[in-house]
């Protein structure tokens, strides 16, 4: 059973980010960068599968600049397979991200796609379930435990707002990861080393012939308002007070 | 042309996030219509009939339904969608599963989460776990939007009920079979998504048992129990307690942070909380950069104290 995982390079989540003087973005010149942490999520539920037998070949694939194909060594060093990186300069929504992931799909047949439930920088939550829709395959979201029952259903237990849903699908399939799906493993050095003899294929985006216009545009990006900064209060008996009697919230 | 809201329901009651979603619609220009789909649920459309701002209730019941799954659903509203020029469902785990792939096949983007609605084509949204705060313009010729509940009222009900008027299901399609839901009781404590106050909790309560003195001062306040993501991960509480930006988005008037940190990921699902109170025993904690009220002590022994004097 081949297994696409979809990789997007965002900024490091521990770094602190800043807006552009001029308001149109946050800045991601010379800032450090990192794999979407649930798509680590996703890359390491995908070698876990294949450790189990389920899956047989894990390609990994990014969409953007030259600078992503170190995103994708990385998803090579934590075993996939291969890499395909779609290069383009164009920042694009998670529509036509779909819209790209659609193409290599059909053009992989691959019997999972595997993705992150948010990139952590624009926080959408969309691409999954919009490359399931443009397929027409069944999704599973937020999933935080993935079987493979056999070549044509998988069970996946969901993270929703009441609890814990259990799904059974059809593959092929889509899975977006939420963050207790797995713990993705250390890359020793040797795996480091070894992703660098592994295939990652450079395609450039127009020659997959897509027509992909993105009709939603980001005005200006501003900070949020800052809260008022606070006091501290030195005993319980204190903070009881100012509920009480300041914030009148008890 | 008019809005369409994707109502959320357990096929008995309509969930409060239905009712933010309506009002931040009622900012949109166009005549309010709720789907209701869902199976037995004649309730749901008459309580949505009800709710203020709403003119046409489309009621879809159908056990293809039931359980309110992706694709199914998404079928649904795109065979609605050529009567509306807005399509709106809640940010929450049932609106982020279902309205992208229902965007995506209507051929349009989808704008996520919006917190302010500044004019019929132009929305504001947090990004980076809310760091910052895009504003975003869309001419797609349907506009699909999640509202983030919290940043919108509650619709209040009507006396009067609006018309309710029954939709045929669309084919089924059954690439999904749902098995089961495995529910977190909540005893007789507030849901976390409407309570007036929150108390959290987080890896500085180390254990399971030790979690259960929040639950006293929960019962105490009548407020609903949350959880940082370490708590979660660390099997203190189950998932649905978790927080931010990965989790759920609250805005009590009053929440009380124990033994949480403040990761940016934390604040992101609480910093538009009325009033903030934290209690941790690191007097560098980023969470008292943020709390109108910091007590710095140990919560084994503050937080006993606290019950006490209530
Ligand atoms: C992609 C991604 C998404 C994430 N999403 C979320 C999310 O949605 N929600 C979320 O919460 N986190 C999220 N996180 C995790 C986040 O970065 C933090 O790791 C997490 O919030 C820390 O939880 P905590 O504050 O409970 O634990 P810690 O950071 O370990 O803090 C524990 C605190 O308890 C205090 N403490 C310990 N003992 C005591 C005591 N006896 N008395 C008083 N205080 C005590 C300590 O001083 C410390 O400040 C995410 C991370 C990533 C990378």
């Amino acid at each position: 059973m081949k297994c696409l995982v979809a990789i997007k390079q965002v900024i490091d989540p521990y770094v602190t980010i800043r807006i552009k003087a001029d308001n149109s973005a946050v800045e991601t010149n010379n800032v450090k960068m990192a794999m979407n942490p649930f798509d680590e999520i996703a890359i390491e539920e995908a070698v876990r599968q294949k450790e189990a037998g389920k899956i047989t070949e894990i390609i990994a694939i990014s969409i953007g600049t030259t600078a992503c194909q170190e995103t994708l060594r990385q998803a090579l060093a934590r075993g996939a397979d291969q890499a395909i990186l779609i290069e383009t300069n164009e920042q694009f929504g998670p529509l036509q991200i779909a819209k790209i992931l659609t193409k290599i799909a059909q053009q992989q047949n691959p019997q999972l796609f595997i993705l992150g439930k948010q990139a952590i920088d624009d926080d959408c939550n969309q691409t999954g379930q919009m490359l399931a829709g443009l397929l027409n395959w069944a999704q599973g979201t937020f999933v935080s435990e993935l079987e493979i029952d056999d070549s044509t259903k998988a069970t996946v237990v969901r993270e929703v707002d009441g609890g814990l849903e259990t799904l059974r699908l059809t593959l092929p399939a889509v899975i977006t990861t939420d963050l207790r799906l797995n713990e993705p493993r250390y890359i020793s050095l040797p795996n480091v080393m070894q992703a660098k003899r592994k295939t990652l294929q450079v395609i450039p985006l127009d020659d997959l012939g897509l027509n992909l216009c993105n009709n939603i545009k980001t005005l200006q990006v501003t900070p949020p308002h800052a809260r008022k900064s606070g006091v501290k209060v030195t005993s319980v008996p204190e903070l009881i007070d100012k509920l009480k009697n300041e914030a009148k919230v008890i | 042309m008019n809005i369409l809201v994707i109502a959320e329901h357990n096929n008995q009651n309509l969930h409060n996030s239905t009712q933010h979603t309506i009002s931040a619609s009622h900012e949109l220009p166009g005549a309010i219509h709720v789907l209701v789909a869902g199976y037995n649920c004649k309730t749901v459309a008459q309580q949505a009939a009800q709710q203020e701002h709403v003119k046409k209730v489309l009621y879809a019941d159908d056990v293809i339904y039931q359980h309110g799954l992706a694709e199914d659903l998404a079928q649904l509203i795109v065979t609605l969608a050529p009567d509306y020029a807005y399509i709106l469902a809640p940010a929450t785990t049932f609106g982020k599963n279902v309205l992208p792939r229902a965007a995506a096949l209507l051929d349009v983007g989808q704008i996520s989460d919006i917190i302010q609605i500044i004019n019929a084509e132009t929305f504001m949204r947090p990004i980076y776990a809310g760091n910052a705060l895009a504003t975003i313009t869309s001419n797609d010729p349907i506009k699909i939007i999640t509202v983030r509940p919290t940043a919108f009222p509650l619709c209040a009900a009507n006396n009067t009920s609006s018309e309710i008027q029954s939709t045929t299901a669309s084919k089924p399609i059954q690439l999904s079979e749902f098995i089961s839901l495995a529910a977190t009781p909540s005893g007789t404590r507030p849901d976390l998504s409407a309570a007036r106050v929150v108390i959290a909790g987080g890896r500085g309560l180390q254990t399971k048992e030790n979690f259960a003195l929040l639950e006293i001062l929960a019962n105490k306040l009548n407020a609903a129990l949350g959880a940082s993501r370490a708590a979660v991960d660390a099997g203190l509480v189950p998932n649905d307690l978790q927080i931010g930006q990965t989790g759920k988005v609250v805005a009590p008037e009053l929440y009380i942070a124990i033994g949480i940190s403040g990761a940016i990921q934390h604040m992101a699902g609480m910093k538009d909380s009325k009033v903030i109170v934290a209690i941790n025993s690191d007097p560098d904690a980023p969470i008292f950069q943020i709390a109108d009220y910091g007590l710095v002590a140990d919560l084994f022994v503050a937080v006993p104290e606290l019950i006490n004097a209530l």
